[in-house]
């Protein structure tokens, strides 16, 4: 079957900032996302996990140039002050139409 | 009034379920042991306690003459934006904590722990006297101008451009403490007493075993953050122990001279001397994210907060009690 080469934007964030998050994807052309809970640790130790409520991981995967604005977005944005952590995967992906930003009209 | 009455007070307090269940919550989670409440449990009583606080509320709030309500009302308003100014202040200046962190703590100063609300309104029941039913409608009033106060001052002359105080009001208002409180109230307002009986027995019958059930696992996370009083050093120790009883007392007075009985006088001083751990915490993360959080959930929660429930309340009950009979 055939696929399509795209990025997987992975971004593991403390669960204050996920209706933020999920709002600005949206704005910078992500056209969808699956969430799952985490538990874990990291540099920022205790501090990040000290807000009751598990880590989210949102998974998104795009066209390389959505990936590279969603990263620049979330270093500036959360990185100095948040424990997010945020990388980007190649995959390649069946039906890759999917993915291009959705354009009204379009009923797929 | 005397000192024994006081001691009695005070004594008659602690051996309450909620009081000891908080501690076994505490002592339990210090052994070591895995007590713990599933986070979804934990979630769907304080949306009861909520909920249930906002419908007594509003059906007793309808039968309230409108004059008996709005001196509390101004009262509640006062105390919502005076409280959070005071704990800068002391925080900035006495402390010599950052703009930042001072704002953070005295937003969760300013706004209201609903937890705190009920325990002094149980206290004051067990002693035979009352507050006014209409005080949950108070809460719901205290709870965002405290918490926007406090948050304003964090933010002041730092130039953040990139965070609007608009956005984090927003959050604020449609966040679930006040949702839940707000909607309660308009629900209880709208069907009034009669027509909620049939829910009374959920709501309000099983209210005080699922409070004592939240107070336990309140304990066991106040418990967990009792290594961190170490890392706060004395001063916020000494601030999340005065500064209740500051609020506290000024709240009992606020009360008093708006016309409430001394129950209601207390209810209202301890909402004043509470610090909110359940609606500030999220909100102060995104507003000030810069703040320490170790700092502001210690202070409020494993300070200030079992400080209220084992001594502040039944100080702000035996003041309000001073304090009628010296106007009578």
């Amino acid at each position: 079957m055939a696929t399509t080469p795209l990025s997987l934007v992975t971004i593991v964030a403390e669960p204050v900032l996920e209706p933020r998050l999920l709002k600005e994807l949206k704005e910078l052309g992500a056209t969808g996302w699956t969430i799952v809970d985490g538990r874990g640790e990291g540099s920022r130790g205790m501090r990040a996990s000290e807000l009751p409520g598990a880590n989210v991981r949102v998974e998104t995967i795009v066209t390389d140039e959505v990936a590279g604005r969603i990263i620049a977005h979330v270093a500036e944005r959360y990185f100095p002050h948040y424990a997010v952590i945020a990388y980007v995967t190649a995959v390649e992906v069946v039906r890759g139409e999917k993915y291009a930003r959705r354009r009204s009209g379009n009923g797929s | 009034m005397n000192g024994s009455t006081t001691a009695n007070l005070l004594a008659g307090n602690l051996v309450s379920p909620f009081v000891l269940a908080f501690a076994l919550g505490v002592v339990a989670r210090r052994l070591g042991s895995n007590l713990s409440l599933p986070k979804d449990i934990y979630e769907g009583l304080s949306t009861y306690l909520l909920f249930a606080i906002g419908l007594k509320g509003g059906a007793r709030l309808a039968e309230a003459p409108l004059e008996q309500v709005l001196a509390p009302t101004g009262a509640a308003l006062a105390l919502g934006l005076l409280t959070p100014v005071i704990a800068f202040v002391v925080l900035r200046w006495a402390g010599r904590l950052s703009r930042v962190d001072s704002g953070a703590i005295a937003a969760h100063y300013g706004s209201v722990s609903a937890v705190t609300f009920i325990a002094a309104q149980s206290l004051v029941q067990q002693r035979g006297d009352s507050a006014e039913p209409f005080l949950p409608a108070l809460l719901a009033i205290m709870e965002a101008p405290g918490l926007v106060v406090g948050l304003a001052l964090g933010l002041a002359g730092a130039g953040r451009a990139d965070r609007p105080l608009r956005q984090v009001l927003h959050e604020i208002l449609l966040g679930k403490t006040l949702v839940l409180l707000l909607g309660g109230l308009l629900i209880g307002v709208a069907v009034g007493a009669e027509r909620l009986a049939p829910v009374q027995p959920f709501f309000e019958g099983l209210f005080p075993g699922v409070l004592t059930l939240f107070l336990l696992e309140l304990g066991v996370v106040a418990g967990a953050r009792l290594g961190d009083l170490k890392k706060v050093g004395p001063f916020l120790l000494a601030f999340g122990t005065m500064i209740p009883i500051v609020h506290g007392l000024l709240g009992v007075l606020l009360g008093t001279l708006a016309g409430l009985s001394p129950g209601g006088a207390t209810v209202l001083g301890a909402m004043a001397a509470s610090a909110s751990y359940i609606a500030a915490p999220p909100a102060v993360r995104l507003a000030l994210p810069e703040a320490n959080p170790t700092y502001y959930l210690t202070a409020a929660l494993a300070i200030t907060f079992p400080f209220n429930l084992i001594a502040g309340i039944p100080l702000y009950y035996w003041a309000a009690l001073r304090l009628a009979e010296r106007m009578s």
